[in-house]
């Protein structure tokens, strides 16, 4: 039964995601690219990085940057609390930690569900938003974790060696 | 995993190893003569018997040897696998199956089955009872088949025996006969040979008489288990030439006395041999049958049980000499009890992540082991009960755990020094000059990762050493100096780090040509008073080269300091020592591992840092009468009396906005490249720890002014602070990640 459900998800492009909360708007992200989900702890901060880098956190012993997805997006960086989850992904090599305010859903949906990004103008929007999903009166947006965290953007200070 | 259930993995390979046997066999009776599936029935059995070894299957092992004997006949092409060799070949197929059977799962097979059949095998693999048109041909292994798997019985009387009068009946064309006397030495015994062998592969080549010469066999109680007393005189009758028969011993030559003569056929009587009695030529005259017993097969059978109890006696002798070649070996290792140690008997391969798992996880466990230590600390008030004591020793086992894990890692610098020897020739090649590179402690062990490093600098030093260090012959030759030149590179372990030294004894460095070459390069100012051993370590300055030309070999320039950021990226400093004339000395000192550091723990606008306690040269408590201003917003320190500038940390990463005051802080002197020293302030230090370090990079990237991270007892990460970075970031520079020795060629 489950072949034939694969088959079938497969066929229809259906997809998982999974949606989280950052103040009143939510989004969602591919959940193959998620590892974990862990609460918030203190982050050290890093010198000279981007504000919306929160710090580094010890993950079972590997060193863990944290993003503030709040601020990455472009709206106001998060105070955060012992309510905020991190959510642990994959882009491309690299395992990063996302400040957000909670997890909300789990969703599967087809790809004929994800309506176009409407013309907007900020550049921000456009650089990570792939569509728009209409889940009962919810909108959420789908974001695409590698054009967020661009590996040039990561690897910008070697590139320049 | 208990033995059971290996013992069911190995009655499963049996299970295909016996389809294999019997769809070979099978092929072969189609008349597939590819020796590939010959090869493939052999192994089928050689595997089954191999197996059934291991696990004392004793009824098993003796059939599968009988079997595989008469195979390795056809394998060899002594024994052509027609059909009624075939017919027996499948028969015992089957019994072997049954065999295996019953081993699994108890019973017996009838033993008159087995026992039949194990006589009809040996029968083909003596070549006796073939059809008469094989006759000859499968006359000729008499010796070889048996002698070749020297395993069944161990007896302790070598018998000298012959097989006298044995295919003397034969009509052979170009057949000869040798007289082969090999006396083997202790050497050839202590070199890892084997008499055994090179008499089997001897065997191999045609029919054989072999006689032991045991006249040197002293008594007991004088013998001396290395020593070789035995000899052998071997008669051989082979179609192939002396040359071939020498071949045999080509490994051995050196460690024996070998003799090979050509003589007549019958010169056999010469050796001085008990000749055992049996006579096969009966057998030629009449073929006999396999199929249908008969009076002369039965005769067949009896001889086959004379010439296989002539091959138990060849055994014996063979085990002897094993037995003794086996002592040498033993004592031998004794003797060598330090050899031994690196010998490969000795060592396992294990994948590299495996064990860098196993250090990652130990890592883990010491941070844990901290965590767990502070927090009893802090909630434990008195301080004295059993946990304490017990967290104490945990401690040290942990440490200790973690020295043993971080030794697995650790390698000798061999290869990196033999490479460098080829990079001497090369080089010295290339330049005209004559250099001989001599290597000190290749054997110091030093963490993988710190190897594989050190590689690049020490070539790079290496080709500085024979391009500007040693001079031209002519010029040695003028100076009274061999025209050869040395360079030693030397390594050696000294208080936990590895020192790695590297001497030539060319002309040592030029000062006065280095100082104007500094003033040329606006490196120093052209009234500048420097020491000699300033000067020296202004080759290590950025942008410095002395060659007057540019040549391929050591680059533009950028030579010597990218070596010393290299070898300061890995934690460790390079100086050297020139004496004019003589030479100089490249002096490495780095750390044995990568995967731990010795740190200063420290805090800055509230935050942890580590500094590797081998940048900091001391530690101060600055006085406010020691803090100058210099300009618009440097400071100076004086410290017994000379001015260092004084970098604030915190501001130089950003954690505050304004310099703090120094004399709330401590400053840590440290030693930067380019000899100059800077004091670093910092508000507190916490104490030393060695830390694991962690990658930044691995998840998110390089950081300038931080060169790693670690995780400390609270389990926070802290960041390791990168001190030449810091440093070169307080004179302007823009603290951008060093330039790879790579990118800089």
């Amino acid at each position: 039964m489950s072949v034939s459900y694969a088959v079938k998800s497969l066929s229809q492009g259906s997809r998982e995601l999974i949606a989280f909360r950052i103040g009143d708007q939510e989004f969602c992200v591919n959940i193959m690219s998620v590892r974990e989900i862990r609460g918030w702890t203190l982050a050290t901060p890093m010198p000279h990085a981007p504000s919306y880098v929160m710090g580094v956190v010890n993950l079972r012993g590997a060193v863990l940057p944290i993003i503030d997805m709040s601020a990455r997006l472009g709206m106001k960086p998060a105070e955060p609390t012992a309510r905020h989850v991190i959510i642990v992904a994959q882009v491309k090599s690299k395992t990063v930690g996302l400040l957000v305010e909670a997890v909300s859903d789990i969703l599967t949906i087809t790809d004929d569900t994800i309506q176009p990004v409407p013309e907007i103008s900020s550049d921000l929007e456009k650089q990570y938003a792939r569509g728009i999903l209409a889940i009962d009166t919810r909108m959420i947006c789908l974001i695409e974790l590698e054009a967020l965290f661009p590996e040039k953007a990561h690897d910008k200070e070697s590139e320049a060696a | 995993m208990d033995m059971n259930e290996i013992k069911e993995i190995f009655f499963q390979e049996c299970e295909e190893q016996l389809a294999e046997l019997e769809s070979g066999l099978l092929k072969l009776n189609d008349g597939d003569r590819d020796p590939e599936t010959v090869n493939a029935v052999f192994r089928a059995v050689h595997s089954i018997k191999g197996g059934a070894g291991a696990f004392g299957l004793e009824e098993l092992v003796a059939f599968a040897h009988v079997f595989e004997t008469t195979l390795d006949c056809v394998r060899s092409n002594k024994l052509e696998p027609n059909q009624d060799v075939l017919k027996v070949m499948l028969k015992s197929a089957d019994v072997l199956a049954d065999l295996v059977t019953c081993s699994r799962d108890g019973g017996s097979v009838e033993e008159s089955r087995t026992r039949g059949l194990v006589k009809e095998l040996e029968a083909l693999a003596n070549g006796e009872a073939p059809p008469a048109a094989e006759a000859p041909k499968a006359a000729k292994p008499v010796a070889a088949a048996p002698a070749a798997k020297p395993t069944d019985e161990s007896g302790f009387q070598p018998i000298p025996f012959t097989f006298d009068g044995f295919g003397e009946e034969e009509e052979v064309v170009d057949q000869f006969t040798y007289d082969v006397t090999f006396k083997p030495t202790r050497e050839l015994y202590s070199k890892g040979n084997e008499a055994a062998l090179l008499l089997r592969d001897l065997s191999r080549l045609g029919e054989m008489n072999i006689a032991c010469d045991m006249d040197q066999l002293p008594t007991l109680e004088s013998m001396d288990p290395e020593a070789s007393y035995f000899g052998w005189k071997i008669s051989i009758t082979t179609p192939k030439s002396e040359d071939e028969v020498r071949a045999v011993f080509e490994f051995a030559e050196w460690d024996c006395e070998l003799e090979v003569k050509l003589t007549e056929a019958s010169a056999d009587e010469e050796l001085p041999m008990i000749p055992v009695p049996f006579d096969l030529s009966a057998l030629d005259d009449e073929p006999a049958e396999i199929a249908e017993p008969q009076p002369d097969v039965a005769a067949a059978v009896a001889a086959a049980e004379t010439v296989n109890s002539v091959a138990k006696a060849v055994n014996a002798a063979v085990e002897k000499k094993e037995a003794s070649a086996a002592a040498t070996a033993a004592a031998a290792a004794q003797n060598n009890a330090a050899a031994a140690a690196s010998s490969v008997g000795q060592t396992i391969r294990v994948d590299l992540d495996r064990v860098d798992r196993l250090i990652n996880l130990v890592g883990e466990l010491v941070i844990n082991q901290a965590m767990l230590s502070q927090s009893v600390i802090e909630n434990d008030n008195n301080g004295t009960s059993s946990i304490n004591m017990g967290l104490e020793e945990l401690q040290q086992l942990t440490r200790e755990i973690q020295d043993s894990v971080m030794a697995i890692r650790a390698q000798p610098v061999k290869p990196v020094f033999q490479r460098m020897s080829r990079i001497v020739r090369e080089v010295a090649d290339m330049v005209g000059k004559q250099i001989r590179l001599v290597t000190e402690g290749e054997n110091t062990e030093v963490d993988k990762t710190v190897i594989d490093k050190i590689a690049e600098p020490l070539t790079h030093m290496i080709r500085n050493a024979v391009d500007h260090g040693i001079e031209s012959p002519e010029k040695r030759e003028a100076a009274g100096k061999d025209p050869e030149g040395t360079i030693k590179l030397s390594a050696k372990h000294r208080s936990g780090r590895i020192l790695i030294e590297l001497q030539d004894d060319g002309a040592g460095i030029n000062r006065e040509r280095v100082k104007q070459k500094a003033i040329d390069n606006d490196l120093i100012s052209p009234d500048a008073n420097l020491s000699d051993e300033e000067i020296d370590n202004l080759i290590f300055a950025p942008g410095f080269s002395t060659a007057d030309k540019i040549s391929d070999i050591s680059g533009r320039g950028v030579g010597m300091d990218v070596v010393k950021r290299s070898i300061q990226a890995l934690g460790g400093r390079i100086s050297i020592s020139s004496r004019p004339g003589l030479g100089s000395t490249f002096t490495m000192s780095l750390p044995l591992t990568l995967a731990v550091l010795d740190g200063m723990v420290v805090t800055v606008a509230g935050q942890t840092l580590v500094v590797p306690l081998t940048a900091i040269v001391e530690t101060l408590q600055p006085e406010a009468a020691a803090i100058h201003s210099f300009g618009a917003n440097q400071r100076l320190i004086s410290i017994r009396n000379s001015f260092c500038p004084l970098v604030d940390v915190g501001r130089i990463l950003n954690f505050r906005a304004n310099q703090a005051n120094p004399v709330d802080g401590v400053a840590l002197l440290v030693e930067s490249e380019g000899g100059g020293q800077r004091a670093l302030m910092v508000d507190a230090i916490q104490g030393q720890r060695q830390v694991v370090i962690k990658s930044l990079e691995a998840n998110y990237t390089h950081v300038p002014g931080i060169a790693a991270a670690t995780i400390l007892g609270d389990g926070r990460v802290a960041l390791i602070l990168d001190v030449d970075a810091v440093v070169g970031a307080s004179r302007g520079q823009s603290m951008k990640p060093e330039m790879s020795l790579a990118a800089a060629g």
